[in-house]
């Protein structure tokens, strides 16, 4: 039970970073692709459907962690306290931005809530790629279970350790990068028209460059936590996924270079969720390393709920996960083919 | 000023009622909405359609806002209450966790569809669509609140051997008669403050003289709606509410009622200021023997004072659970006068005459978001000083390794932000009533 709800919990979390990452990354990129009002408000309404439930991913994956490993989300949580809240509130602002963008026809009101937009988009891959860097990395979890550390230090990654130090800013950028390259196969395949052209050219070197820091990240893990790799090397899952995200990869290329932008989406969205889910195969049982004492860690067998809990929440699970998938599928079939600008006044 | 535990509070306290301002407006309208998307599908009743359609413009802007002042709450569970999270999660995890998988995905999925899709897809499925959003923000208000119920009153869980709480009953965790009650009764609150919001904006357009059918149906289904609302709210749903707190947590509803000495055919105090220090209540006015009758049915019945309880256990600030209490009852008992009074007129077709009437119905709409606040001060401020009641306190549930410089820095940045939130909502809402019913292409 608690290595399905390990899965779980990561598959969820994985679903989410590929889908709320394309409407970040239509966010990073939307000042650069898109230059007139008119097609602002063609990235607005290819993201506009979607960006919420996206969201939801987050907080149903939060809700699984919740329910399954409550010690892992309290220790975490309350330890990455500040950093939490940084990343709560551009949560906030960019919402808002989108939403409150279209209700004025007032140049300067729409200039300032694009900065927010873009601002917002671009600092979130950041804090969350940190995030994903501290887990990797470990953190000075005490023998309660529990720690606090500052957003930084000295960005060495020793104790005392920050937040943020080379290593989880490092991982902040490749994700920042990834991220964005996501967002140019999404508004390559579900734009036209000159955000289209944009999006299709930057795609490539942004790729070029996630190769590159892809390879810089491997080598810093490398250094930084070599336990991973002993976990890599001895889980056919994690091959498994690293399988599924070279290859996605591999579409991503080639479907940008024959122009076939759904399958170059599609190879993004592989990436994503395949490097997740390789890193989750790697860490298995392991959900927040303590750097003080490895048995101190909180694992999948220490910090779950009894397994009445977890069968009672597979349950209903297994019911509401079918929903959900298919909520998106309705979605993508109502909203199917290229985004136009909108009418004024409808929606965005 | 420097103990983390009062930021702790202070900020979730905080965030919560802000945030609750927005669900109960967005659970009202969608109810409401639905309603008028139902009787819209009768051709000759279009202009339902039209009122449906500023509606959703409205509840767009305020979703959204519910949506972004939300999903810090889910959060605080862990930056802020992560031993409580740690010890309670076995149980609660699985309301949170239903909450997102069968609430908020709905909402998300079809609010969409509602705000773009009625030319796209045709009247019927937009019906739909508000029904779907409807049920989605009902469930999440469903899942939260029992949430909050297992805190008021714990049931359906069992102390495991590492001293956490884990479930023992789902269905007696999630059916906890507390939380169904506590639910309709604030269900019905949200409606209250959605039928105030629509009577006002019909009443304001009525003054204005503009825009006279819309005004006119919005006035109509404001006020019969509000009158309906005001009434469930009271009875039996807030009467229950009474007698569960009576029966389960008697110190706080001593509290609530200032009430220091035990003894039958207790009175209810309308008006009086508790004075803790020499344990009485000042000025008092009382009702003779009302109090026993709500609280157990029997106007000889003996209510217990806070004298009987140990001074450990007595809420921490009585005075605004006093306060809070008497406010919402107080608002609670007007509202039903003025929406009494409100429907007799529109019933004789003559409220479009009375300036004054419709000049206090369109004030009137504060009022009910106070009421819903002040609610929930009673039913938090009277869970105190237990976290859990009677299993857990709330200093033992905080964040113990978080300091008060972290606490009060996040504390004043969602202050900042909140207001910002909070005028620029209020202007773009504004601007919507403006403009009226045709909306966008009318005025610009
Ligand atoms: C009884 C009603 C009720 C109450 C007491 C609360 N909420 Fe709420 N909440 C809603 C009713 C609601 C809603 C009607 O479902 C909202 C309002 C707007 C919306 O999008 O959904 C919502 C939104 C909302 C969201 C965003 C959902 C999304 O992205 O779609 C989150 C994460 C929360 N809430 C979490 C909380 C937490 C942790 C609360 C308490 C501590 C809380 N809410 C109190
Ligand atoms: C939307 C309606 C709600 C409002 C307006 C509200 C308001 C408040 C207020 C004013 C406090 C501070 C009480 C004090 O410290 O004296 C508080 C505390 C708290 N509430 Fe709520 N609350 C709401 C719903 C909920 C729900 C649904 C939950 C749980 C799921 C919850 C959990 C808590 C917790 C954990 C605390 C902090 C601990 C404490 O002080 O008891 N609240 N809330
Ligand atoms: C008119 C008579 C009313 C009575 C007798 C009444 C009674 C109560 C009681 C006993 C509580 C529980 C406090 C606790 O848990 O400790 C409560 C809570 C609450 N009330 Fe009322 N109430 C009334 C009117 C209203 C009105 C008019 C509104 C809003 C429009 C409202 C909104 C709420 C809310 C939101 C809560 C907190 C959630 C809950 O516990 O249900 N109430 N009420």
């Amino acid at each position: 039970m608690e290595m399905l709800w390990f899965w779980l919990v990561s598959v969820m979390i994985a679903i989410y970073a590929m889908m709320d990452g394309f409407d970040f990354g239509a966010g990073i990129l939307h000042l650069f692709v898109a230059k007139t009002n008119d097609e602002r408000r063609q990235v607005l309404a290819a993201i506009g459907p979607w960006w919420d439930g996206n969201e939801v991913w987050l907080l149903a994956g939060g809700g699984a962690l919740f329910l399954a490993f409550p010690k892992v989300l309290a220790s975490g949580f309350s330890g990455f306290y500040l950093a939490m809240f940084l990343v709560l509130w551009c949560l906030v602002l960019r919402g808002i931005g989108i939403e409150f963008r279209s209700h004025l026809r007032d140049g300067m009101w729409r200039a300032f809530w694009d900065a927010v937009f873009a601002v917002a988009s671009i600092l979130l891959p950041i804090l969350l790629g940190a995030a994903l860097g501290n887990v990797v990395r470990g953190v000075p979890i005490d023998a309660t279970g529990y720690f606090n550390i500052p957003l930084f230090t000295s960005f060495g990654i020793h104790n005392p350790v920050g937040i943020l130090d080379w290593y989880t800013v490092l991982m902040g950028v490749f994700v920042l990068v990834t991220i964005a390259g996501h967002g140019a196969t999404f508004l390559g395949w579900k734009t036209d028209g000159r955000v289209h052209a944009r999006a299709v050219n930057a795609g490539l070197p942004l790729w070029s460059f996630v190769i590159i820091l892809w390879l810089v990240m491997t080598a810093a893990t490398l250094r930084v936590t070599p336990a991973l790799f002993h976990g890599w090397a001895t889980s056919p899952l994690a091959w498994l996924a690293t399988l599924i995200y070279i290859a996605g990869l591999g579409a991503v290329m080639f479907g940008l270079f024959k122009g076939r932008h759904l399958l170059a989406f599609i190879g993004s969205g592989a990436f994503i969720l395949g490097i997740l889910a390789a890193t989750a195969a790697s860490v298995w049982p392991v959900m927040l390393r303590s750097t003080l004492n490895p048995e101190w860690s909180l694992t999948a067998h220490n910090a779950s709920v009894a397994a009445s809990g977890l069968r009672k929440g597979f349950i209903w699970w297994i019911i509401g996960f079918p929903i959900a998938l298919g909520y998106f599928a309705m979605l993508f079939r109502l909203f199917r083919g290229k985004a136009q600008a909108a009418g004024e006044g409808e929606g965005y | 000023m420097g103990d983390p535990l009062f930021w702790h509070r202070m900020q979730f306290g905080f965030t919560a009622s802000f945030h609750y301002l927005f669900p109960q407006l967005t659970m009202g309208l969608a109810l409401l909405i639905a309603v008028m998307k139902w009787l819209g599908l009768d051709p000759g009743r279009e202009h339902y359609n039209e009122a449906a359609r500023f509606w959703i413009r409205i509840l767009g802007i305020n979703f959204a806002v519910g949506v972004v002042t939300g999903i810090p709450l889910e959060f605080q569970f862990g930056t802020n209450w992560s031993r409580f999270s740690a010890f309670s999660g076995g149980v609660i995890g699985q309301t949170l966790g239903m909450e997102g998988m069968f609430a908020f995905f709905l909402e998300s999925t079809f609010l969409g569809i509602l705000i773009w899709g009625e030319k796209r897809f045709g009247p019927r499925r937009h019906f739909w669509a508000a029904i779907a959003l409807f049920v989605g923000s009902w469930l999440s208000g469903y899942f939260i609140v029992a949430t909050d119920a297992f805190m008021q009153h714990p049931v359906g869980h069992m102390t495991a051997a590492d001293g956490t709480l884990q479930l023992a009953s789902f269905w007696d965790f999630v059916i906890n008669p507390w939380a169904t009650i506590q639910y309709l009764h604030n269900m019905a609150g949200a409606v209250v403050t959605g039928s105030f919001v629509i009577a006002a904006v019909g009443a304001y357009w009525t003054l204005r003289g503009i825009h006279t059918k819309q005004a006119w149906l919005n006035l109509k289904i404001g006020v019969t709606a509000g009158l309906l609302s005001s009434l469930v709210v009271a009875f039996p749903t807030g009467d229950l509410q009474g007698k569960l707190v009576a029966k389960h947590q008697p110190v706080s509803l001593a509290a609530m009622e200032g009430r220091f000495e035990s003894g039958p055919r207790a009175g209810l105090n309308m008006i009086g200021q508790p004075n803790v220090a020499e344990g009485k209540l000042d000025n008092p006015i009382r009702l003779p023997g009302v109090l026993s009758f709500i609280a157990y049915g029997s106007f000889s019945a003996n209510v217990k004072g806070l004298n009987e309880f140990p001074r450990d256990q007595w809420p921490t600030s009585i005075e605004m659970l006093y306060y809070g209490f008497h406010i919402m009852v107080g608002l609670g008992t007007l509202f039903i006068g003025l929406m009494g009074m409100s429907f007799l007129l529109l019933w004789k077709r003559r409220i479009q005459a009375q300036r004054w009437m419709l000049w206090i119905l369109m004030l009137a709409f504060p009022f009910p978001y106070i009421a819903n606040t002040m609610g929930w001060m009673t039913a938090e401020m009277g869970r105190q000083p237990w976290l859990i009641f009677g299993v857990m306190r709330t200093s033992e549930g905080s964040s113990h390794l978080v300091h008060s410089g972290q606490t009060i820095f996040t504390m004043l940045g969602f202050a900042g932000l909140y207001f910002i939130l909070g005028v620029l909502f209020l202007f773009l809402i504004g601007r919507e009533i403006a403009q009226g019913p045709a909306g966008h292409g009318e005025v610009n």
